[in-house]
């Protein structure tokens, strides 16, 4: 689509991306001053270890917890968990990851720092085992290139994004099948609620969740295997999407490698905000895991949309612009390009303010202005929808088609049935054909939309644009993790030293061992 | 003003609602009084086809609709129909049988929480919520309580005048009894999800116990709420009051209002001691 039908000011542009590019740097090197037990069970994803202690009597504890928390107990984690890993492999004279996990929960091995000939061995093989890991997830890039030219992408912009949530992973197969069928181009598999808050990663197929499905390693194996069988049928590559977030980001994106999931959701400060995680271990842990999604060929969705179900719409749309500022600059430092960035936003105005419709379209389209080569996602209205279905309905084809005429890149498709149950299969055909309807009558308005050059819209579209300015003025000023202290976002105040995960941020020592993270940085997969 | 008549039950002619009119026996109301029509959809797993309209002719038959239309029919995929009905149900409904049970409190918004609870504690709501036991399942207490929330609605925490103090999973009770003293809470919330051998009524009574126990008259308001849990249960328990499955964080803010405002002091419902403060 044809760009600048808001006339922005580039100097007012680049302002706002110095500011944001100095709002991150105090917190990009804090990601880069510690680890977590997360990043450090992640590393021990990818070199291999896979399992869970079925023994243990509060049920599975995956293996990769146990051997974390024990090597934590004998000699922290300030060096990382790869060298005290993989001395003790050797010195044990032990087959694998799993052999170690078993003889630790034992009460076996006696993890140490290695110094000196037993380090560099130590290190070496480490990176051995984690470069393997890596190629699995070059392979699986390679091979989503290789389905995407044979079956093809959808054939036309908006992508269309449908969730499925049943909790049982084989009834999701059946509806994913039936969405992609119908026409979607992406599949979600929203997770069970509370997930974030697990500090592990269940193991194996699930069929328990609540209001959603677990992600675990084979529930992804499970529905991408299925997502290839009805890509095949339906003549194009359809997309599966999950979670990196919560307490795990790290570790889920390996998952999500491992698996070749195509894109995850993966916000920079929404589980600060809305699951009141420790800030410093979100940083550290989205860090990590933007790495290992753009070495991926994974596109991020941010979730700049769930601010305005918490804050209003209209005052606080520059807070949107001011998160997808930050969320680009973190997500480029993190080696994600441009194409990988969905960052997000929503349709949440209150449908009874005077004006709502132009609202929605100079905030979409400042968006679309302000990253033209980003996947946007545009969110549908979830705030007020209100158990009536047939105004719903209306709404959601006004979404619709606020996003084409704003050139919108994914649209996640929404549902009459939002806050009432959980969507019927009848739902979600109608709302496909709501989309449809959009797509087929309107699809192309945008060749014909030239708001006035002083009129509403573009007025409104600079307004947000000079709040968001000021806005990170003062976060600059006050720091990052003040701003979010403050409440500046989604309402929420989230003090720096609080929020749940906390105990696991460590600050790295002089000697610190990861090869994930040399390998990730410098490109490297041996 | 006409009322048109609808037969009662037993044939007897009965003054149906016309205008401001209010009868004792009612039909829906299409566009003509008494006429009973109703619009509904459905999906059936049945291919699309004479067949399956037929089916839903026969379901919104079975359902009381006397004529029944199917208006509309489309396949959804290649063994599903969606169909839009209209009809007139036979049914007619004596509003004089209609029990309902009433809520004893009235549904409020965030905004009317947070101004009941300024207006009669004149300071925040102290809520501390935990899993108590060895249940790790938070899932119950993270929807009412986070920001996020549950089925559209945000949780506690969203609410300006409640501090919410959220203690996770695994809460021994001593420890809950500590902080919610230190805290001074108005309000303990407990959320119970693993039944096994009846290990939600046993930590429950156990907590209630150990309030009385340490703080007596003076112990705050006890909240327990897991999706086995029956709400009639709450004196067996020993808590204040028990919230089943799917209950929203604003049932349990406009809940706690009405506790507060409620309580014989005035102030918080056991106050925490501070009745007077």
């Amino acid at each position: 689509m044809e760009r600048g039908l808001l006339g922005l000011d580039p100097e007012v542009v680049a302002a706002a991306r110095r500011l944001a590019a100095r709002a991150a740097e105090p917190v990009i090197e804090l990601a880069r001053a510690h680890t977590t037990v997360a990043v450090e069970r992640a590393t021990l994803r990818l070199a291999g270890i896979t399992g869970a202690d079925s023994a243990h009597r509060s049920g599975d504890v995956p293996w990769v917890n146990r051997v974390v928390d024990t090597v934590r107990e004998h000699c922290g984690l300030e060096h990382g968990v790869a060298l005290p890993v993989f001395h003790a492999l050797a010195e044990h004279d032990l087959g694998g990851l799993t052999e170690l996990a078993e003889a630790t929960a034992a009460g076996q091995v006696r993890y140490r720092v290695p110094s000196g000939r037993d380090r560099a061995r130590a290190e070496r093989a480490a990176r051995a085992a984690v470069a393997r890991g890596l190629r699995v997830v070059d392979r699986n890039r390679v091979r989503r290139e290789r389905l995407v030219a044979r079956w093809g992408d959808p054939p036309r912009r908006p992508w269309i994004y449908l969730i499925v949530a049943t909790g049982d992973i084989d009834e999701d197969v059946v509806q994913a099948r039936n969405a992609a069928r119908a026409g979607a181009d992406v599949i979600a598999v929203i997770r069970s609620t509370g997930q974030s808050l697990l500090d592990y990663v269940p193991e194996g197929a699930t069929h328990h969740g609540f209001a959603g499905t677990y992600a675990t390693q084979e529930n992804f194996r499970i529905m991408r295997e299925a997502l290839d069988e009805v890509s095949r049928e339906v003549g194009r590559y359809v997309r599966l999407t999950n979670y990196a977030s919560g307490l795990c980001m790290p570790e889920i994106a390996v998952l999500a490698g491992l698996q070749r999931l195509d894109m995850m959701l993966n916000d920079s400060m929404y589980g600060i905000l809305f699951r009141d995680i420790n800030p410093v271990r979100t940083f550290v842990d989205q860090r990590f895991s933007r790495q290992v999604h753009a070495r991926a060929g994974i596109i991020i969705n941010t979730g700049e949309d769930n601010y305005l179900t918490t804050a209003d719409a209209v005052e606080a749309a520059h807070t949107v612009t001011v998160s997808q500022l930050l969320n680009e600059c973190f997500g480029h430092e993190a080696g994600l390009a441009d194409w990988q960035l969905g960052l997000g936003h929503a349709f949440e105005i209150n449908p009874d303010l005077p004006e709502s419709f132009r609202l929605e379209l100079a905030h979409a389209l400042l968006a679309r202005e302000l990253f033209p080569e980003a996947p946007l996602k545009w969110m549908p209205p979830t705030k007020h929808m209100t158990g009536d279905v047939f105004r719903g309905y209306l709404l959601d084809g006004f979404f619709n088609l606020a996003g084409v005429l704003t050139g919108q890149s994914i649209l996640l498709v929404g549902m009459m049935t939002e806050a009432v149950v959980t969507p019927f299969l009848s739902d979600r055909d109608l709302a496909l054909a709501n989309v449809r309807y959009v797509l087929g009558a309107a699809g192309n308005l945008w060749e014909d939309f030239r708001p006035e050059p002083d009129g509403f819209i573009v007025k409104r579209a600079k307004q947000v644009l000079s709040e968001a300015v000021d806005l990170l003025e003062r976060i600059v000023e006050d720091g990052l993790l003040q701003a979010i202290a403050d409440g500046t976002f989604g309402l929420m105040r989230r003090p720096a030293d609080g929020g749940k995960g906390a105990d696991g941020v460590v600050a790295k020592a002089e000697g610190y061992c990861n090869p994930a993270v040399e390998l990730l940085e410098k490109g490297e997969s041996r | 003003m006409t009322a048109t008549t609808v037969p009662g039950p037993a044939g007897e002619a009965v003054a149906a609602p016309s205008g401001g009119g209010r009868g004792r026996y009612v039909r829906p109301y299409g566009d003509t009084t008494g006429d009973g029509m109703v619009q509904m959809s459905f999906t059936l797993p049945v291919p699309h086809g004479p067949r399956a309209e037929g089916a839903a002719q026969q379901l919104a038959a079975k359902m009381g609709l006397d004529p029944a239309m199917v208006v509309h029919s489309h396949p959804i995929g290649e063994d599903f129909t969606f169909v839009v009905v209209y009809g007139s149900v036979t049914h007619l409904i004596d509003l004089d049988a209609v029990r309902v049970v009433e809520r004893e409190y009235p549904l409020l918004s965030p905004a009317e929480v947070n101004a009941a609870v300024k207006k009669v504690l004149r300071r925040k709501l102290t809520v501390v919520g935990a899993c108590i036991g060895t249940d790790a399942h938070t899932v119950g207490i993270d929807a009412i309580l986070n920001i996020k929330g549950f089925a559209g609605e945000k949780g506690l925490e969203y609410y300006r005048e409640l501090r919410v103090i959220n203690l996770g999973a695994q809460v021994s009770v001593p420890e809950l009894v500590r902080r919610a003293r230190a805290e001074k809470a108005d309000a303990v919330l407990v959320s119970q999800v693993v039944t096994q051998r009846d290990a939600h009524i046993l930590n429950t009574r156990e907590m209630a116990a150990a309030f009385r126990e340490a703080m007596g008259a003076r112990r705050p308001l006890l909240v327990a709420g897991g999706p086995r849990f029956d709400p009639l249960m709450a004196a067996e328990l020993g808590v204040d009051r028990v919230f089943g499955r799917g209950t929203t964080p604003g049932e349990v803010a406009s809940y706690l209002v009405h506790a507060i405002t409620t309580s014989p002091s005035g102030a918080a419902p056991a106050g925490a001691g501070r009745a007077g403060a």
